[in-house]
């Protein structure tokens, strides 16, 4: 078994109204040295890898295909093998 | 004139819809389930708001992969009017049948409430009964309708004249004040390059029928039944 670690991100341009509101709560905690606060999703998927295939472009599939919206967001994984 | 409605799991607005294009405008309509994969006969397909599939993983993006849309995807290709009604909308834009995303609002809230929107282009299939009165009142209801689109695509949505609906008062100004959800460009609805595949945020199957305190939206439907009648829109 194959494991996917996804993380996916919304662009640097692109304006996250959740991040802006956590900040501001944060602010109001008195935690005034945080700066900024993005929000973003993250996946593990469980993948069957019998033959130990690299599968960096099927994960890549998934991501632009699915999981991410290419339009406002960009993605990063990392693949880890385990029994 | 034939209207297909297609019914996801999560589908609210889809007898709504089906009221007013039967009781109001008297014309055939037909639901689709979502898991059929082929159309009936349709001159306009309709994709109804609600919250299809819960709105897991992002809204609209389980349902862009139904197996009919796939079907309607030949559909919009062929000419075939298709009208998106917010969920609707946010399918249309996760299968790149129109540009662009739809976010959180920058309130994060659920904003439901009479708004007005301003016909930017009144030479569509879906907006060409309009011209005396290019302010709609007509309701939202959605969490996610905060549309996006970078610069560059935003020129060319302006450019091409597929802008056809913004946020404005009741006089038709389009300003910050009156943008509901921090949408670019106060938009509200935007139609293709080859004009017959029409997203918009607003529910005008909500607004066609004064009981309801405004029937500004059955000029949406009227303009689709007046254009089919007149081109002989026959897919």
């Amino acid at each position: 078994m194959c494991k996917a670690n996804i993380h996916i991100k919304l662009k640097s341009g692109v304006h996250d109204p959740q991040g802006k509101v956590i900040l501001n709560t944060l602010h109001t905690l008195g935690f005034d040295n945080v700066k900024s606060v993005r929000t973003s999703k993250y996946f593990e998927l469980e993948i069957e890898n019998e033959n130990n295939m690299d599968l960096t472009e099927q994960i890549d599939k998934i991501c632009d295909e699915v999981l991410a919206n290419p339009n406002i967001e960009i993605y990063e994984f990392n693949l880890e093998n385990h029994s | 004139m034939r209207f297909n409605i297609i019914v996801f799991p999560g589908s609210n607005c889809d007898y709504d819809t089906y009221f007013v294009l039967k009781n109001v405008f008297h014309c055939k309509v037909d639901f689709i389930w979502h898991k059929q994969d082929k159309l009936k006969n349709a001159d306009c397909v309709i994709l109804p708001g609600g919250f299809s599939y819960g709105d897991y993983l992002r809204p609209g993006a389980i349902a862009s992969f139904s197996p009919i849309m796939q079907e309607l995807k030949k559909f919009a290709q062929r000419g075939g009017l298709v009208l998106g009604i917010c969920n609707g909308f946010q399918m249309l834009l996760e299968m790149g049948l129109l540009p662009g995303s739809l976010m959180l609002n920058n309130t994060l809230s659920f904003i439901c409430r009479n708004v007005y929107i301003k016909v930017i282009n009144m030479h569509t299939p879906f907006t060409n009964t309009i011209a005396e009165k290019n302010v709609l009142k007509i309701p939202i209801a959605h969490k996610e309708g905060n549309y996006f689109i970078d610069e560059e695509k935003l020129k060319e949505l302006q450019k091409n004249n597929q802008i056809v609906f913004q946020y404005c008062d009741k006089q038709g100004n389009t300003t910050e004040y009156t943008n509901p959800n921090g949408s670019v460009n106060n938009i509200a609805g935007i139609i293709n390059k080859n004009g017959n595949v029409l997203g918009m945020m607003p529910h005008p199957e909500r607004a066609s029928e004064m009981i309801l305190g405004s029937d500004d939206g059955k000029f949406i439907f009227q303009s689709i039944i007046a254009s089919t009648f007149a081109n002989h829109h026959k897919i």
